[in-house]
């Protein structure tokens, strides 16, 4: 019996030891860069000297979009020798704040929220960009642009891929077909609207199901028309409550929103009358169009991909997007987003590789490898392969843009991401202008 | 997508190392218990040999040695408990009397804006529907059925059809119901079984979900359609467990059914009843996936379990999200006590 018991235990022992062993084994492996020095490494010749270095990036971004980050730096990794460690996660706005207060900080981050990104600063979590940093943004990017990671005076880092959002989709071969214009004033576009609602087909088609974040579509309509009918200034006011969510200047927006959205004779071509915007998905909402069900869709620039297979996005293909038209055509006040590269750590090996990503150097290689739009002036145009991309291009870089950024990403997430989503829903579910605008400002605190 | 081993490397990595503190954590265990009882036996085995041999008086056990090893078995046990059960109680109670960013004091203001602020009172209201509703449906619904299929031909058949969706997640019922919810134009084919019903019937085809107060009956459907089984096998069960010989008496003395069920099978299976309603009501206060996934929350239909989950980790409200954790605790907290006592009970007797 002991005999049995002691070899018993041996079994046991044996199985624990092999066990801790295996633990131990670790896997390493070093790479080294042996490119540094030939011609095509000269551009990176300010980066260097931080041979075998390491920093991580952590962004939402990734899959197809994974490779294509990493595809964008391995030049500026093999000549100066710094490898970059990208982590891409589907919980990204969530898991960050987890890893930053649990000590686990990445060395950057691409944050798209300003105003999670001012949580962070404001927590004393974030690295000022260096000087280096500062100079290349302030070179490559708009003011316009800068002041969204810039929290007291002190600068965070520059932006990195952009969207407009300020698009209406349409069928360039309907449009031909029927002989109507790409209206140029917001009046073109209601005479349009008319035009085609006479014609029998209800000119819009919208949607702004999507799950969880449910009545975000619906955000960057009211956003839109803010920067139309108020203009920038207020808007800014508006998005840092300045003035008060249910201000008359708020209501007047969201009320020439109402013109479209709820009415009745204008949506919701394909889907039904004005609730079944609630619940049709903002991914299909646009597919009407290649149906003949409506003409117009107001959704951004990455909506590109959303499309059927099969239809061609294109100036004279199946689908095409134009500018959403301005009240005053003079202006040109333009609704988008972005990311921007901030650091949490201050090596200096962290701190080229935010240099490289905000130079025109790294816009240029990652655009053209395509599906990316970026606001860095350096961009050249003509490395942007895809057409809505090139609008996209085109419109960030005119000097007359106005551009500002997408409003409920900079209100407190209470508000932002909770009762502005939900008050839209709401708000396209029946309920009135005034009741939803005073709901929304009650949680703002 | 292809599946590359080359890529996930680094995931089976860590999944062995799963594994392997696993098998080191239980291995390490088991033999501490292999060794260390044949230890003491060994040590008593060698004292009683001394003892015999030296014609000493046998040494007595000592008692204090049972508690210690006592303890020691607990130690895990309660450590767990403590960490995941004890402590985040007491930090989210302290959490519901401070601020968003859990810095300052700010006293009752949490718990004065759930029930000052519209929306949030709305949320107290709906989840006061559904506790209401769906257990006392749901057992119902169970009760009846139960009774009727008692040795009824095919009991087993009819049974398992109401058990059948016990087996389905509520995510899953959730997104199973907004199909038969769903709505398409007029114009269009309805895709959705109940609008397609009222289309065939001659009427117009609804947004079901849109509409308050119906959709949050609708979903509550939904979850009696989950918990009816739940309430039905337990039923059933307690009912085949009525001892023959008083329904036999009964039988004799010449009971109609509506009098057997009342004064026979109702008292009988009481205790069973009392277990099923409260099991439900809990499971009911705790709704959160059939909500989130049908509506999330929009039209009128939000809860306190989504509601505390959107304050808390969506829009960094700590303080209000903590005080929605904390007053859906004070909710469940009298239907626990009941269950213990009630229990209790029924062990004494």
């Amino acid at each position: 019996m002991a005999f049995a018991r002691s070899r018993q235990a041996l079994a046991i022992a044996g199985v624990l030891g092999l066990a801790l062993g295996a633990t131990a084994c670790g896997t390493g492996n070093d790479k080294k860069s042996d490119k540094a020095g030939s011609a095509e490494c000269a551009a990176y010749e300010k980066y260097s000297g931080h041979d075998g270095k390491k920093v991580t990036i952590y962004s939402s971004i990734r899959d197809v979009e994974d490779e294509r980050l990493k595809q964008s730096w391995k030049e500026f990794e093999d000549c100066t020798g710094i490898k970059i460690d990208h982590e891409g996660s589907g919980e990204f706005e969530a898991q960050l704040p987890v890893r930053v207060d649990g000590g686990n900080a990445p060395d950057l981050a691409f944050i798209p929220q300003p105003g999670l990104l001012k949580r962070f600063a404001d927590a004393g979590k974030l690295k000022p960009a260096s000087a280096d940093t500062k100079a290349m943004a302030e070179a490559n990017y708009s003011p316009d642009w800068l002041k969204y990671s810039t929290v007291d005076g002190k600068f965070y880092g520059a932006p990195l891929g952009s969207n407009v959002k300020s698009f209406v989709w349409y069928s360039p071969k309907m449009f031909q077909e029927k002989g109507w214009q790409v209206p140029q004033t917001w009046d073109d576009l209601i005479k349009l609207s008319d035009q085609i609602a006479a014609s029998g087909t209800k000119p819009w088609c919208a949607g702004i199901e999507s799950g969880d974040a449910t009545g975000w579509p619906a955000t960057d309509w009211l956003e839109d028309l803010m920067l139309r009918t108020a203009g920038p200034e207020v808007y800014d006011q508006w998005t840092t409550h300045g003035i008060p969510f249910n201000d008359p200047k708020v209501a007047e927006a969201l009320d020439k929103v109402g013109t479209i959205l709820k009415n009745e004779k204008y949506v919701n071509g394909g889907f039904g009358g004005v609730k079944s915007i609630a619940t049709t998905s903002f991914q299909e909402a646009g597919t009407p169009i290649t149906s003949g069900k409506c003409a117009l869709h107001r959704q951004a620039s990455f909506y590109a991909n959303q499309w059927p297979e099969g239809t061609k996005v294109a100036e004279d293909g199946d689908v095409f997007a134009f500018y959403f038209p301005g009240i005053d055509p003079a202006q040109k006040p333009v609704l988008g987003g972005g990311e921007f590269v901030t650091a949490f750590a201050d090596r200096p090996e962290v701190q080229a590789v935010q240099t490289y990503l905000a130079s025109g150097e790294y816009a240029n290689s990652r655009a053209k490898i395509g599906d990316w739009v970026s606001a860095n002036k350096k961009l050249d145009i003509n490395n942007v392969p895809n057409p809505v991309d090139k609008l996209s291009v085109g419109i960030l870089q005119d000097p007359k843009t106005v551009f500002r950024f997408d409003g409920s990403d900079l209100m407190p997430a209470a508000v932002g991401t909770g009762t502005f989503w939900k008050g839209m829903v709401a708000w396209i579910n029946g309920k009135d202008t005034k009741t939803v605008l005073n709901d929304i400002e009650g949680s703002w605190k | 997508m292809e599946f590359d081993f080359a890529a996930e490397q680094p995931k089976f990595l860590m999944l062995m190392y799963g594994l392997i503190a696993f098998v080191a954590v239980v291995g390490g265990l088991l033999l501490l218990l292999d060794v260390v009882p044949t230890w003491f036996a060994r040590r008593r085995e060698a004292q009683l040999v001394a003892a015999s041999a030296s014609g000493a008086p046998v040494p007595r056990r000592r008692k204090q040695r049972e508690g210690v090893f006592a303890f020691f078995f607990l130690l895990p046990t309660l450590l767990l408990l403590t960490i995941g059960l004890v402590v985040p109680a007491i930090r989210t109670t302290l959490l519901s009397f401070m601020d968003a960013r859990s810095t300052n004091w700010v006293g009752l203001d949490n718990y004065g804006w759930m029930f000052a602020e519209d929306s949030i009172f709305r949320v107290l209201i709906n989840t006061l529907i559904w506790v209401l509703l769906v257990p006392l449906v749901a057992s119902g619904f169970g009760l009846i059925y139960a009774v009727l299929v008692d040795r009824a031909r095919f009991e087993s058949v009819a049974k398992s059809l109401i058990f059948l969706p016990m087996a389905i997640s509520f995510v899953g019922a959730a997104i199973i119901w907004k199909f038969v919810y769903a709505y398409r134009g007029d114009e269009q084919d309805q895709i959705g079984l109940l609008n397609q019903i009222v289309v065939s019937l001659g009427g117009e085809p609804k947004q079901w979900l849109l509409e308050s107060p119906l959709n949050t009956f609708l979903l509550i459907v939904i979850m009696v359609w989950i918990q009816a089984g739940f309430a039905m096998v337990v039923l059933s069960a307690a009912i085949k467990a009525i001892p023959a010989d008083i329904i036999e008496a009964a039988r004799l003395d010449g009971t109609t059914p509506w009098q057997m069920f009342w004064r026979i099978t109702m008292p009988s299976i009481r205790p069973a009843l009392i277990v099923v309603v409260v099991t439900i009501s809990i499971a009911t206060l705790k709704v959160f996936d059939i909500v989130r996934t049908a509506t999330n929350g929009n039209y009128d239909t939000n809860v306190i379990a989504t509601e505390m989950y959107n304050q808390a980790f969506r829009y960094g409200e700590n303080g209000q999200g903590s005080a929605l954790a904390v007053f859906l605790f004070v909710l469940v907290l009298p239907l626990v006590i009941y269950q213990i006592r009630n229990l209790r009970k029924q062990r004494e007797g």
